[in-house]
């Protein structure tokens, strides 16, 4: 359901304008996105829904910097952070932007603990993780302990089960507090149990903690737990849908 | 911080990375195995051919060589006196040695080098004491077998030990037992001539080919041990042991039975006093056997008058030697006139000497000096050929070139270093060397493009991950920087283990000869074609530290590859890799 508290008008937090990006594979030139754009407020939990190849992942990355448009803007609390440097592209993505995706990929060498202190160990270099492995130890746990996975803390992914990989992966995405969280079909490779348990876990963390979640996919009911839906088909938006009773 | 965790675990992790580490290991474990048996050799051999030569060596320019070796060695001295510490005169001419092997009865012939010495100045600058054999312990298996028979501490002389005296009295024993029944036999035989009891008859065997005087007539004869001097008009006149001086000497076979058959071929030479008689023998060299040594000495070296015996029972080979102290050999070589003559005297072997080096002790005598040129008719005027010279400190030696250059005439004698005169030998050794230095960094080489061909493939099979830490904020140096300490660590890891391996490798390289001869069935490393007994090596630390070194930042360039590709990877398309 929609609470309409969270449809604030005025400057959303971050906004896609017109994006266009098109794949070269060869011979072929694949136009994935034509002119999409998209925008939350702080707080929203949107889905975006689409068939495979409806370019959602691509319009996701592209917010997230992860991918840069052949056209169009992004933009962050109103300043534009599509352009940016490498350097400054690198920090947004580790300060501002947590990422979770269909397949956990979990780095298999690290402990679930240490995984979870990844986003950290990046931010920080070696000596100021060791000056504050302390706190970092601390968020780590507690967002572990958020999720539900303190009793796993030292096992490897490969010890773990496919919903345990994926909480895991949001007590990744999550641990450096960012603002908002791209969900690439986070429950696309679980069952529906564990699907439930995990868009459980999501609306939890953005009812308490405000956090904006945008997420893909490509299952109806998943999207219809958000807060709103934005269809893309071929590459455009095909328009706002809000659930309402009628 | 990720760097380094991922850094780690990967080497932790990654088994087929030690396919890496073993190859860079092996690899720096060969370079260190062979460059320091290579320095090990080098540095022996450079030492033998140092010792035996000295630093500087002046050489006149002809066999006759230069007079008055009093008044050369001090120009010498005038001109670079403070940076010598030792100088000693010599005369070296090659020559011919006769000798017969007691075993056999042969007599052979050698070509010799002689060197005419004085033993106190060539002990000052080089390690005579070493080389001879009464002065060192015997040892085989590393057990003492005979003591020295002088006491180390002693100067060298040319008197013969106790012990040589004794085998040179048991020598003349024999032949007067010989000789009293050749004569015996004779006079059984021929009872017309007049029996010859004594020794001193001067025999005529223009008829007789049986019953040959042996040399030993000479030994009653002489009070003096000078020969007649010869009618040999030069002032230059050779004395001394000369045979060509000495009275007709017959030789009979020493083991052979007193058969009459004429022996041997004739010795025709057209000075020689015998007349050309057909049944005289060859000249043997225990002909002039008498009680006294000669006056002519010699050290003989070990090479020229032994031969290696495999005993075997034992598998043990065992050091003969033909000639003992206390023999006699013969020496031809020429005289100091112009043009030379040649001659011939004999001289007493007082000892034998090894200086490690195959060359010199297959080929050289030591001669005493005032014989020697008393035997080439150099000692009227006290003419030498070269002089050996020790420096205080080899450093030194282009100063002390230059300054004796101008001492002496151009073109009257030539001053060289040890190492000119070597040059050859030395340098030959340093281009090997150097040329299997390049060949085995090849090896590295090779190790490195297999690191590079594993990385590639960690890079390929690590791509979804390096899409994530991409995604989670990681900068593409930061990528490329795991990689390269990756490259870094493996490389660190395994020149290490090859410094271990090889250092570990040379401490028992005997030991592990020993195992390969014994496993192959045939010696590896055989004395006899090498100069050494045990394998010789010398480890630089230096060389150590730039082979594992180079072979780490080998390892470092074969991960660059890998790691640019890995910075490089789009994060989407990584994420997306299968």
């Amino acid at each position: 359901m929609i609470e309409t508290e969270t449809l604030k008008v005025g400057k959303p937090l971050i906004s896609a304008d017109a994006i266009s990006k098109t794949y070269d594979k060869g011979q072929v030139k694949v136009p994935v996105l034509r002119g999409a754009g998209l925008s939350a407020q702080r707080g929203e939990f949107i889905s975006v829904i689409g068939q495979s190849g409806s370019g959602k992942s691509t319009l996701l990355h592209v917010m997230g910097l992860l991918d840069s448009p052949d056209a169009g803007e992004v933009f962050l609390d109103g300043n534009r952070i599509d352009n940016l440097a490498p350097a400054a592209r690198d920090q947004l993505r580790n300060h501002v932007f947590g990422f979770i995706f269909q397949f956990y990929h979990l780095l298999p060498e690290l402990s679930l603990l240490e995984n979870v202190m990844a986003p950290l160990m990046i931010r920080h270099s070696l000596l100021g993780f060791w000056k504050n492995r302390r706190e970092i130890r601390e968020a780590a746990l507690q967002i572990t302990e958020e999720v539900g996975l303190s009793h796993r803390l030292r096992h490897r992914p490969s010890e773990l089960s496919g919903g345990e990989m994926q909480r895991g992966a949001i007590a990744r995405a999550l641990v450096a507090r960012p603002e908002i969280l791209l969900a690439d079909e986070p429950t696309g490779n679980l069952d529906a149990e564990t699907g439930a348990g995990i868009m459980e876990l999501l609306q939890r963390l953005n009812r308490d903690q405000k956090l904006t979640i945008i997420m893909v996919t490509h299952d109806e009911s998943i999207a219809a737990q958000a807060h709103r839906t934005v269809r893309l088909k071929e590459g455009r938006i095909q328009g706002v849908a809000w659930e309402d009773a009628a | 911080m990720y760097k380094l965790l991922l850094c780690i675990r990967y080497l932790k992790t990654r088994y087929i990375a030690l396919a890496c580490i073993v190859s860079v290991m092996l690899g720096v474990a060969t370079m260190i195995v062979v460059n320091s048996v290579m320095a090990g050799f080098s540095t022996e051999m450079r030492d033998r051919l140092h010792n035996f030569l000295s630093d500087i060596v002046i050489e006149s320019r002809g066999t006759e060589g230069i007079p008055n070796a009093d008044v050369q060695m001090d120009r010498v001295r005038e001109a670079a006196g403070e940076y010598i510490a030792a100088m000693t005169p010599t005369i070296e001419i090659p020559g011919m040695m006769t000798f017969t092997d007691p075993w056999s009865g042969e007599t052979f012939t050698q070509p010799v080098q002689i060197q005419g010495i004085d033993p106190a100045g060539k002990a000052s600058v080089g390690p005579l004491h070493d080389y001879l054999d009464s002065f060192n312990p015997v040892i085989e298996d590393g057990k003492t077998v005979r003591e020295p028979l002088r006491n180390p501490g002693d100067s060298v002389g040319w008197e013969l030990t106790s012990a040589g005296m004794e085998h040179r009295r048991r020598n003349q024993e024999r032949r007067r037992m010989y000789l009293r029944e050749i004569q015996s036999l004779g006079d059984s035989l021929l009872p017309g001539r007049k029996p010859s009891g004594s020794a001193s008859d001067s025999p005529d065997f223009d008829t007789q080919p049986a019953p040959q005087q042996p040399g030993s007539a000479v030994a009653p004869q002489e009070a003096a041990p000078s020969d007649a001097p010869a009618a040999v008009p030069d002032a230059a006149a050779p004395e001394f042991d000369s045979l060509l001086t000495q009275p007709p000497e017959q030789s009979p076979e020493p083991s052979s039975e007193p058969s009459p058959e004429p022996s041997g071929e004739v010795n025709d030479m057209p000075g020689d006093s015998t007349g050309g008689n057909v049944f005289l023998a060859d000249q043997q060299p225990q002909d002039s056997i008498r009680e006294e040594p000669l006056e002519t000495r010699v050290y003989i070296g070990e090479g020229l008058v032994s031969f290696q015996v495999r005993d075997e029972e034992t598998g043990r080979t065992r050091k003969v030697m033909m000639v003992q102290p206390g023999d006699d050999v013969i020496f031809s070589t020429v005289t100091a006139k112009r043009p030379p003559e040649v001659t011939k005297f004999q001289a007493t072997v007082v000892d034998s000497f090894r200086s490690g080096m195959g060359e010199y002790d297959g080929s050289i005598v030591l001669m005493n000096l005032e014989s020697l040129q008393k035997n080439r008719g150099m000692h009227r005027n006290n003419a030498i050929t070269s002089i050996h010279i020790k420096l205080h400190d080899y450093a030194n030696a282009p100063q002390v070139l230059k300054a004796l250059e101008q001492a002496f005439e151009p073109g009257m004698v030539s001053i060289r270093t040890w190492e000119e005169k070597q040059g050859l030998l030395l340098s030959a050794v340093e281009v090997e060397t150097a040329i299997l230095n390049v060949l085995l960094f090849m090896i590295i080489a090779v190790a490195g493009f297999g690191i590079l061909a594993i990385f590639y493939m960690i890079v390929v099979e690590k791509t979804r991950d390096i899409g994530i830490l991409k995604s989670l904020g990681a900068s593409s140096s930061g990528v490329m920087s795991i990689f390269l300490s990756y490259g870094l660590g493996l490389g660190f890891v395994g020149s290490s283990a090859g410094v271990v391996l090889g250092l570990l490798f040379v401490r028992y390289i005997n030991e592990i000869e020993d195992v390969l001869s014994w496993i192959t069935g045939r010696k590896v490393f055989d004395e006899k074609i090498y100069y050494f007994f045990e394998i010789p090596t010398s480890v630089n630390p230096w060389m150590v530290f730039w082979v594992a070194a180079g072979a780490t930042g080998i390892a470092v360039l074969a991960s660059i590859l890998p790691a640019r590709r890995a910075a490089r990877l789009h994060p989407v398309r990584a994420l997306r890799f299968e």
